[in-house]
């Protein structure tokens, strides 16, 4: 796939992220919105999977640790076919499938996820499977970068690392913000990748929003034998809504009538200019 | 019975006996531990079947979602720890992780309540089967002998979805083995037939109860006593058709008198036969060191203090 289709994908994801949380009055659009490109790269790129067989037997794996970004997940989802796009708008509301955070209901969701640190190490139980099983199989699972403020995922991170799980890919959204502040002045994480490093992982540090940077990183994970790959993706929260963009007020909010008029008219615009570049 | 003759196992022997003889049959069936293979004796199964034991070294949480993401690959993964860090430090994981997306994982806990001994009230959990029944989904389960532990392994493995099950440190008297013992998830057993009060008991107290039993008879007192293996789901037919014969009723649990086995029997008689209930258990204290027996004694879990209390209440 292009880049530029990809980038139009990742705008869809944008706007099913933006009228999901709008919808339901609640969510985090923030996290979400960091997230987008790589969620938008794995589900139409990089994973073995199929939409009309979510339970295939030896596809690829995905756990959404940092499962508040529940929205972002459910719109890739929706956009690769897995269920009807008109569904986001259902998002936490009463009866709907669509939890505030993933559960086992949601066609493609491979695991129930939403209290931090713990989506990593069912993770790393399932590259853990794949390898006791001869399946060759990969795990991806996406963490926040104050979600790593979690013992839980260091614990896990040892476990791979020992344990080899070169089938692991661990994605950590390097946005910089988490609830109470920037993630160095609430209780530093950073260095991320020298963490990882030292938990014998291979790490590459990436530009989250930029395809080709994303699409080598992944490959260079692929291609890594004998230790697990941690992906630190220098990110922007709120990425592609301008009064979201590294703002902590976005991390958990919905957007009220106003502002998701503008935050639409924000995606209509990338839209329109993605489609000049291919009449360009 | 403190009999010397009776031959005495501890459930946790019968726990890993149970996995490496059931290891061939169940293919899929792979055991996880932090560090405590030796007292867990799941070392009994990784000694026979080192490439299915994976040790997760002193990390609790980490192993229960391991668990989780092993049972999703379509594996049957025993996890095994202490009661006090499999059901409690863990507790948030087994939850999330397990519980909540209802995984095929069996959780297999030992050195549970005070009969962990001489290490004292941080090892002692008393609190495990109460954090476990209230997880929709999870069967709870609390084997009173070593014959009792091998049939939880074997049911566990052959039920569809999460499952507890408590096991003890200190040899106990076997007296399951006989031809007919026949067990079932969610079904208790009348072991020994009575008229005048029931004394409902799980776990190791099944053998105190059945003392008492004997202590009670010398003076012409018919307890009945019924062993509820399964705490959930709970045999609710058999305590109220215990109770509707004798009209009083006794729990006896190693484990503290709230949430547990007396809880579980006390929400079952309030809504469909209201009866005098006395809790025996833990009266909402913390353990302490000592010898399991001594411990036994002095919280009046053995057939003494249970026959002591059950007169008490008459």
């Amino acid at each position: 796939m292009t880049n530029l289709e990809l980038k139009k994908h990742a705008n869809d994801v944008r706007k099913g992220i933006i009228a999901g949380v709008h919808s339901a009055k609640a969510g985090h659009p923030g996290g979400s919105l960091s997230a987008a490109d790589v969620f938008t790269f794995l589900y139409f790129e990089e994973m073995n999977i199929d939409p009309q067989n979510p339970q295939m037997e030896d596809r690829d794996r995905f756990v959404l640790s940092k499962g508040h970004t529940a929205p972002g997940l459910y719109a890739a989802l929706a956009n690769r076919g897995f269920f009807p796009v008109e569904d986001l708008v259902t998002l936490r509301k009463l009866g709907s499938y669509l939890q505030g955070h993933p559960n086992m209901h949601i066609p493609g969701v491979d695991m129930a996820s939403g209290s931090l640190g713990q989506g990593i190490s069912a993770a790393a139980g399932m590259a853990l499977g794949a390898k006791l099983q001869n399946k060759n199989y990969r795990v991806y699972t996406v963490l926040g970068d104050g979600e790593i403020e979690e013992g839980q995922v260091w614990e896990a991170s040892m476990f791979a690392g020992f344990r080899k799980l070169d089938n692991l890919c661990v994605i950590v959204d390097n946005n910089n913000l988490q609830i109470d502040g920037p993630i160095d002045q609430v209780c530093s994480p950073y260095p991320i990748d020298k963490k990882f490093e030292a938990f014998n992982f291979h790490v590459i540090n990436v530009d989250a929003h930029d395809f080709d940077a994303l699409r080598a990183a992944f490959q260079e994970a692929r291609e890594t034998k004998g230790m697990p790959t941690c992906i630190v993706l220098h990110s922007l929260k709120g990425k592609g809504v301008s009064f979201m963009e590294n703002s902590i007020d976005w991390h958990g909010k919905a957007p009220n009538d106003e502002e998701f008029a503008v935050a639409m008219a924000d995606l209509d615009r990338i839209e329109q200019e993605l489609a000049k570049e291919v009449e360009g | 019975m403190a009999d010397n003759t009776i031959k005495k196992i501890a459930t946790r022997e019968g726990y890993g006996n149970a996995l490496k003889e059931l290891a061939e049959e169940f293919p899929q069936l792979v055991v996880l531990d932090a560090d405590l293979a030796a007292a867990t004796k799941t070392s009994i199964f990784r000694k026979a079947y080192p490439d299915r034991h994976i040790d997760c070294g002193i990390a609790e949480a980490n192993m229960m979602g391991v668990a989780a993401g092993l049972s999703l690959t379509g594996l049957i993964p025993f996890v095994s720890s202490f009661a006090m860090f499999a059901a409690g430090r863990a507790f948030e994981q087994v939850r999330n992780s397990i519980g909540y997306p209802h995984l095929n994982v069996k959780i297999g806990a030992t050195h549970a309540g005070i009969t962990v001994g001489e290490d004292g009230a941080s090892h002692q959990c008393n609190e495990d089967i109460a954090l476990m029944r209230t997880i929709p989904g999870m069967v709870v389960m609390c084997p009173s002998d070593e014959v009792e532990a091998r049939a939880t392994v074997r049911a566990a493995l052959e039920y569809e979805g999460p499952v507890y099950i408590r096991f003890g440190r200190a040899p106990v008297p076997v007296i399951n083995d006989r031809p007919d013992y026949h067990f079932e998830i969610g079904k208790g057993t009348v072991v020994r037939e009575g008229s005048d009060v029931t004394i409902v008991a799980t776990g190791i107290c099944v053998d105190s109860a059945l003392g008492a039993a004997e202590l009670l008879a010398a003076e012409g007192i018919s307890a009945e006593v019924v062993n509820i293996c399964t705490i959930k789901p709970l045999d609710e037919d058999i305590i109220v058709d215990s109770a509707r014969k004798t009209g009083k009723v006794v729990t006896v649990e190693e484990h503290s008198v709230i949430g547990g086995l007396g809880s579980a029997v006390c929400g079952c008689l309030c809504a469909k036969h209201p009866v005098l209930v006395k809790k025996l258990g833990m009266q909402d204290v913390f353990g302490e060191s000592g010898s399991a027996t001594a411990l036994v004694k002095k919280y009046g879990l053995d057939a003494e203090g249970v026959y002591k209390s059950v007169k008490e209440f008459l």
